[in-house]
């Protein structure tokens, strides 16, 4: 570490990203990112969940390897085959959850991972780890069990363990999401201390705060996508609140010549309709792993799209389903037409035509090994006149899925093929032909365009523009504000799991839907 | 990265048929190679052992296969089995795995075996063995109801928990043989024997049982259920994807519970077709284990039900010519185990291996 410079100045990236992309079946996780990561600099990547942040950081520490583009290491392109190539590359990662072995003690799990035959050096590591942890300032208890220590300790043995393997960049995955709010300061006050030293730091967060509080760079990532660099010339320069308002400008603010931005087209919702969909205080209990809603209430008149925008994982999930019946509430209604349906089950609301379009189209929208043809009935298995007296009737099926494959200009081989072999696109359609089938009244959308190509996204778009022409009631959820200002008529704010205000869609919408967004007052 | 053929859906399947018939091929292919590559390495080892495996093979095919008696035994071992397979076809496509097969085999057959002889003194002959046979099967859906409900309402993983109740079944199945329904009338513990007379019937002049037929009905019965109505649809997808059934508006947890029941109900039926047709009755601590020797089968048949007939046929052959040659040969009775799980862990590496190629050819 001592032969890296750590003046600003001649100095040269550590690792290098050159248009590296990255696809998975049905989304493009990365698309022709560039990223230079240099020494004695905090590299803060920031971006919701779902923005590719986790693909890069696999890229980078040798689980996943690029489509394309090009990663160098030290100015030469190296392909990072494993996580064991990285560390000797000196590329070392906390992942967001803690990958130490409760059951053993500190030392053990900084020795794990040795050449399988010989004893462990622990006089070796106990030597390193005072010189390392004197020189940080911190104190780590070698011997007690890891299950003793609090997550704060157990993140500082990580990064010990990074260290002890002599790792010049290290990358910290949501390493705050688990922290208490000194912990995350005790966090920041370390990884100062590091890069002084000459490391590199990769910091990934959601969290503005944190971003503009500890970073020296900020790359801003969206939808897969780098939307724009804060160098840290520019990052000296100005106060933390112009640095959180230019990042919020960047995650959501318009982009110059965006080929999506498309012109709402003002229809007229009639405001004396009766709401197709009311939903009043629902309220649903917050699990281990999922934010819960406190006291929901909105309504949705016919023709009118209404969106919900937030930072993703604040509850868009659990409203979707709770009001598909698929998540218990614990308290509130959701009428449709008049008629309360909140004890009904899923399949009864959706006869009642409410539509729900997940946003987990392979985890739950699809049984990706089934056909084309029987995931466009998924939802009405047992029905005439696809199913007759609880018997397949495969010519009725096929004739009506290739009717949807013609309207929703589905490309796939044949009605036979798998839909987890279809493209993320063309899965989508499947989806919409579904939901949008006969009978429908008020459709919920979540994330409808996420990790789809411009030209889907366009598509998807226009087919719920057309529905909500229909005289529909939809409900968009979507942490996409470009898209939501493009189609809703009015546009809620979900914070936590609570509607913080809602606005309507005119000139000033963006902004004050910012604000909301990042928990100011609109 | 879309797939872009035209959607002109009509014009492609027509090439499909030549598809299927490569694919046909191709698993035909994929099923027989490794099973004789399985018989070279079992030779091997006959060989380490100092058996000649062609003599061992021989008497195999001899005696499960070529002799009338053998063929007999044969095909009559099968009905069983078909009813278990059919049950296991069930439970895993629906993605459960019920593993206790064993346990609601011999509830199935001890109740068989105690009510038979009672009903046929009461009832007419054929009523009193559909009665059996209907008790059989109530009591193995009952047994399977503790780890179903665990499963459908707690996500209790059902591996575990039919397993343990598969060791309380054979418990208490034997409890029941020794305290309950043992026969006064004879010094070994044993239900009462049901008369030759009033047993299943054979086939034609042979030994065959008529249980065959019936296994094989159950096993067509559940193939056709499970691909061609809306309920085998819904257990099909609650096997391939739980959260698409929750998604679909599917009561999970009931699909659940009918899943165990009709699995565990054909593995009372299994019991109770082998005693009511062959045995006649149930002896302490008689376990055939059927149950686990049946799971390889399904397996390599990949759950279809027509496959499964001719695995099922395979295992019969060799574990009744097994047994001969075995005597015969010294070689130890479980060797036929040994042969099957050669044979599995063939196909599985020879699956992985095929699979492997497809991926690399797709890069």
């Amino acid at each position: 570490m001592s032969s890296l410079s750590s003046s600003p100045v001649d100095i040269s990236d550590i690792v290098a990203l050159e248009g590296v992309t990255k696809r998975f079946p049905g989304i493009v996780a990365n698309d022709s990112i560039g990223l230079s990561i240099r020494p004695g600099e905090v590299h803060v990547l920031l971006g919701e969940n779902g923005a590719g942040k986790s693909t890069l950081i696999g890229m980078l520490s040798g689980l996943q390897q690029p489509d394309e583009g090009r990663i160098l290491v030290d100015g030469k392109p190296t392909p990072i085959t494993s996580p064991r190539h990285a560390l000797a590359l000196g590329i070392g990662t906390v992942f967001q959850h803690m990958m130490l072995v409760p059951t053993l003690t500190v030392a053990e799990n900084l020795l794990l991972g040795g050449p399988w035959w010989q004893r462990p050096r622990t006089e070796e590591l106990e030597a390193r780890v005072a010189e390392i942890t004197r020189s940080l300032g911190i104190t780590v208890k070698l011997h007690a069990r890891v299950s003793e220590l609090s997550l704060g300790e157990q993140q500082q043995v990580e990064i010990l363990r990074a260290m002890v393997r002599n790792s010049r960049l290290l990358i910290l995955d949501e390493s705050t999401s688990m922290l208490t709010p000194k912990g995350i300061d005790e966090l920041g006050a370390l990884m100062r201390r590091l890069v002084e030293q000459g490391l590199a730091i990769v910091f990934i967060t959601h969290k503005l705060r944190e971003a503009a509080a500890f970073g020296d760079r900020i790359s801003v990532l969206k939808l897969g996508r780098k939307v724009g660099e804060i160098p840290p010339e520019r990052f000296r320069a100005l106060g933390e609140q112009e640095i959180i308002s230019e990042i919020v400008e960047l995650m959501f603010g318009k982009q110059k010549d965006d080929p999506e931005a498309v012109e709402r087209s003002a229809h007229a919702v009639d405001a004396q309709a009766a709401p197709l969909l009311k939903v009043t205080d629902l309220t649903v209990a917050p699990t281990d792993n999922a934010p819960g809603l406190s006291s929901i209430s909105f309504d949705i008149r016919p023709g009118e799209i209404l969106g919900i925008a937030g930072i993703d994982g604040n509850g868009q999930k659990q409203l979707a389903e709770a009001l598909a019946g698929q998540r218990v509430a614990t308290g509130g209604s959701v009428r449709l037409e008049g008629a309360a349906i909140e004890t009904l089950s899923v399949g009864e609301r959706r006869q009642r035509g409410l539509r729900y379009l997940t946003d987990d189209r392979l985890g739950e929208g699809t049984v990706g090994t089934f056909p084309v043809s029987i995931n466009f009935f998924l939802k009405q298995v047992g029905a005439a006149p696809f199913w007759r007296g609880g018997v397949e009737q495969r010519a009725e099926i096929d004739k009506r899925a290739a009717e949807l494959v013609r309207e929703y200009d589905v490309r796939t081989p044949s009605l036979k093929t798998p839909v987890a072999r279809l493209s993320g696109g063309n899965i989508q359609k499947v989806l919409l032909a579904r939901e949008l089938a006969e009978g429908a009244k008020v459709v919920i959308f979540n994330k409808p365009t996420y990790g789809l190509d411009l030209a889907n996204t366009l598509a998807s778009r226009q087919r719920i523009r057309d529905t909500a022409a229909r005289g529909l009631a939809v409900l968009l959820i979507s942490t996409d504000l470009e898209e939501l200002l493009s189609m809703c008529d009015r546009i809620a704010v979900i914070a936590n799991g609570a509607l913080v205000g809602t606005v309507d869609n005119a000139d000033d919408a963006r902004t004050r839907v910012g604000r909301l967004m990042i928990g100011l007052a609109a | 990265m879309s797939i872009d053929t035209a959607p002109a859906a009509t014009a492609l399947d027509a090439t499909s048929g030549a598809a299927t018939r490569r694919d046909i091929l191709h698993r035909l292919l994929m099923t027989i190679v490794p099973i004789l590559a399985a018989l070279v390495i079992a030779g091997c080892i006959l060989l380490a052992v100092g058996v000649d495996p062609l003599a061992y093979y021989g008497y195999v095919l001899e005696k499960g296969l070529f002799s009338p008696l053998g063929i007999q035994q044969t095909l009559t071992r099968m009905a069983p089995l078909l009813f278990l397979a059919a049950g296991l076809i069930v439970a895993f496509r629906a993605g459960m795995w019920n593993l206790g097969g064993d346990g609601q085999f011999l509830l199935g057959a001890v109740t068989a075996a105690a009510s038979a002889p009672a009903l046929v003194e009461i009832l007419p002959a054929w009523l009193a063995l559909f009665c059996s046979f209907l008790i059989a099967m109530l009591v193995a859906m009952i047994w399977s109801l503790v780890p179903a409900l665990l499963r459908a309402y707690q996500g209790v993983n059902e591996i575990i928990t039919t397993l343990m109740m598969t060791f309380l079944g054979t418990s208490l199945a034997n409890v029941l043989v020794k305290l309950v329904f043992r026969d006064p009338g004879t010094t070994v513990p044993q239900t009462r024997t049901l008369p030759v007379e009033d047993r299943l019937p054979r086939l034609f002049e042979t030994t065959i049982t008529s249980g065959l037929l019936l296994g094989l009905a159950a096993i067509i019965i559940v193939h056709l259920v499970m691909t061609r109505t809306a309920f085998g649809l819904k257990l099909r997808i609650v096997g391939a994807n739980p959260r698409a059934a929750v998604h679909a508006g599917l009561g999970v947890p009931g699909l659940t519970i009918a899943v165990f029941a009709i699995s565990a109900g054909l593995a009372g039926l299994a019991g109770a077709v082998d005693i009511i047709g062959v045995q006649g009755n149930v002896r302490a601590d008689w376990n055939p284990a059927y149950g686990l020797a049946v799971i390889p089968a399904v397996f390599l048949a990949r759950m279809n039900g027509f496959a499964a007939i001719g695995f099922v046929f395979l295992l019969s052959v060799l574990s009744i010519g097994g047994e001969s040659a075995a005597r015969r040969l010294g070689v130890p009775n479980h060797f036929t185990l040994v042969l099957v799980s050669i044979v599995l862990i063939v196909l599985a590496l020879a699956e992985y291996v095929d699979h492997r190629y497809h991926q690399s050819r797709k890069a």
